[in-house]
């Protein structure tokens, strides 16, 4: 009796807590949004910013709003939310924070086939992200088929995606090395990631894939509860592991080729949200949403260094690579101290 | 005995093979010169275009490929012994990016100089990232194991490939310049370039050479390597010293190429066992013959134009990976 009441009491606390931060995270990224659109080369106060996005102050700030600054400050946002959520479910699919779309490869055959498309002169806007969409799982199906060996191990895994991505690389380098100049700095351009590239239509579509898909991630997290406890177990517990498996790395899949045609390979985000937001949670376990929030915060974060940090802007993905980097050093080094790196 | 003599046997047959690639270097590509008349251009000092071509362009290019690919593939046996580690390749370990990005931030401090000056930070960004990835992978009890290296590598080359980015991007006349670099290409490079990376090759290979014994002790383990005399902190970082000299000049001369120093020495394995005297010297003809190769190959698929030898060698290579970590223990080393 007494045990019972204290797991109902624990899963009472680990609800509370996970609302708590999710509020907590979404504030933060409120804070940061209103912030990128407030500031730039002209300060905007609070109440020219709410009149700016109403559309009811004067035309010039409308302008500087809606048209400058809105349309970047919102692909921080939705790209943040993509690759958070995305990343966490490929770490929890594979029970390994090392496994996140940077190393596995998802991205860079996302990239490789929208590069192919920008170099090859692919004028429509919707025709990128269907290109990022097409490379990115086929990339991952091609990770999933070579990596199979009764049984998924997370590193074997990431070791197949380590060599699928050099492969995708090397055709990406071959693509901007013989394009046209202009083409390939695009494709450059591209390449290294930045939010403030997105089109209108890659924005649209962003949206809409975060709309259906990031709540499809919070849903398959309870799959993921399950697959947690090994296969056999699941299996007895009613999850047809393989399926289940699959799907939620659909999902994944698709959240980071999406985002990835919107703003280029932003390095490391999806990666680090789900660690980050985990420190946060603390016992309450993990979330999704959490991470996804997560996601939105570093990445809206990241784009305003990368703006204003020094005198002249940077891409987004530089600041991210720059920042993420030594982090992935230490989770390996505590990974190893910890001893489950084989 | 029976059995080294069918080792040098084998070695010689490779060395003609690399001869005859070289040759075939000289008379293939976008102006196909027959083989007699290669040999008639060396020894008849009559100018023509013929000449011109081969003697201009076909003939530093082979030996720029030759002098580098025995550069790469000896540096991946002496890093694949040092690590431990099947994987470890100065591409896979980041090794060469990190070459790849002193060399592009030097131009953009300095202003763009002569292979002859860039080599310089060529070899101290190859130093610092060898010393870097080993760092972080050699944390924790087991020491840099295959994924640990693997993982740090590919996190620096991130780290190394976006700040190469951010700067080439930033200048459209070093865009041009280094986009092409960038890719680990043989196209374009003559004899200024021979010359001023050859002395360095040249050293750090015959070095890297008579490092077989040292190879063979280590490859015993710490206790025993010690326990026969050998001072184990030394000869290691020595021979860290020699990847980071090997892979920087390569890189310096030819841009980041990945993978050969991975493939080369498993084939040199598979073919002499573990005696890494034979490893180095099998390298050392197979890693030019690979390079040639895929630089031919290069330079026949399309009718237009060339694919660049990076390009070329990282579409073999990235299977030959997959495969290796799919189908060997790891561990074996």
């Amino acid at each position: 009796m007494n045990a019972v009441l204290t797991v109902s009491g624990q899963r009472v606390f680990a609800h509370r807590r996970i609302r708590l931060v999710a509020a907590g995270l979404a504030l933060a990224a409120a804070g940061l949004f209103w912030l990128a659109i407030a500031i730039g080369g002209e300060l905007l106060p609070p109440g020219e910013v709410l009149t700016g996005l109403t559309g009811t102050g004067e035309p010039s700030t409308v302008f500087i709003v809606r048209e400058l600054r809105l349309p970047r400050a919102a692909a921080a946002l939705l790209i943040g939310l993509a690759l958070g959520g995305a990343g966490t479910l490929f770490q929890r699919v594979l029970g390994n924070p090392l496994a996140s779309p940077d190393f596995l490869g998802v991205a860079a055959g996302a990239g490789t086939a929208t590069v192919a498309a920008i170099v090859f002169g692919a004028s429509s806007a919707l025709l990128l992200p269907t290109a990022a969409l097409a490379g990115g799982a086929l990339t991952a199906a091609l990770i999933y088929l070579f990596a199979w060996r009764r049984g998924v191990s997370a590193y074997r895994f990431i070791l197949v995606g380590v060599g699928v991505a050099a492969f995708a690389q090397s055709i990406t380098s071959y693509l901007v090395a013989r394009a046209e100049f202009r083409d390939a700095r695009e494709a450059l351009t591209w390449l290294v990631g930045s939010v403030g590239m997105a089109s209108p239509e890659a924005l649209t579509l962003l949206a809409i894939t975060v709309v259906l898909f990031v709540p499809a991630g919070v849903y398959a997290s309870r799959v993921l509860r399950a697959l947690e406890l090994g296969d056999a177990t699941a299996q007895v517990l009613g999850s047809r592991t393989q399926r289940d498996r699959v799907a939620v790395l659909g999902i994944g899949v698709v959240l980071v080729a999406v985002a990835t045609a919107a703003a280029g390979p932003i390095a490391f985000i999806a990666m680090l949200a789900g660690p980050l937001a985990r420190l946060l949670l603390r016992r309450a376990g993990q979330s999704i949403a959490a991470a996804a929030l997560m996601g939105a915060v570093l990445l809206q974060a990241a784009d305003l260094l990368a703006q204003h940090a020094l005198p002249w802007p940077i891409s987004t993905g530089v600041v991210t690579g720059v920042f993420g980097a030594p982090y992935i050093a230490w989770t390996l080094i505590s990974a190893a101290r910890r001893a489950d790196l084989r | 005995m029976a059995r080294s003599s069918v080792r040098a046997a084998v070695l010689l047959a490779a060395t003609g093979a690399l001869v005859l690639l070289a040759l075939l270097s000289l008379t293939l590509g976008s102006r196909d010169i027959a083989p007699f008349e290669v040999l008639q251009v060396f020894t008849d000092p009559t100018p023509s275009a013929d000449a011109t071509v081969i003697r201009e362009m076909r003939l530093p290019r082979t030996l720029i490929a030759i002098v580098v690919g025995a550069a790469l593939a000896v540096s991946g046996a002496i890093l694949q012994s040092l690590a431990r580690n099947p994987l470890a390749d100065a591409g896979v370990l980041g090794i060469n990016s990190g070459a790849a990005v002193a060399v592009v931030v030097s131009a953009f401090v300095f202003g763009s100089m002569p292979v002859s000056g860039s080599v310089w930070f060529a070899f101290i960004g190859a130093g610092a990232t060898t010393v870097a990835v080993y760092a972080i992978a050699a944390v924790g009890r087991e020491g840099a194991t295959p994924v640990k290296l693997a993982l740090a590598g590919v996190c620096i080359t991130a780290l190394c490939g976006s700040i190469t980015s951010a700067l080439v991007l930033a200048d459209p006349d070093a865009l041009e310049e280094l986009r092409m670099w960038q890719v680990g290409a043989l196209g374009g490079r003559y004899f200024p370039v021979l010359t001023q990376v050859a002395p360095f090759l040249a050293v750090g290979l015959v070095a890297a050479l008579c490092t077989g014994r040292v190879l063979n002790l280590l490859s015993l383990g710490e206790d025993l390597a010690r326990g026969l005399g050998l001072r184990t902190g030394a000869a290691r970082a020595g021979l860290f010293a020699l990847v980071a000299v090997l892979s920087g000049a390569a890189t310096a001369a030819c841009g980041p190429i990945a993978f050969v120093g991975l493939m080369v020495p498993h084939a040199a394995r598979l073919i002499t066992g573990p005696d890494y005297r034979w490893i180095l010297a099998y390298s050392a003809v197979l890693g030019p013959a690979l390079l040639l190769g895929a630089d031919i190959i290069g330079r026949l698929v399309l009718p237009g134009g060339e694919i660049p030898v990076g390009v070329v060698i990282g579409v073999l290579g990235a299977p030959a990976f997959v495969l290796l970590v799919r189908y060997r223990n790891l561990v074996e080393l």
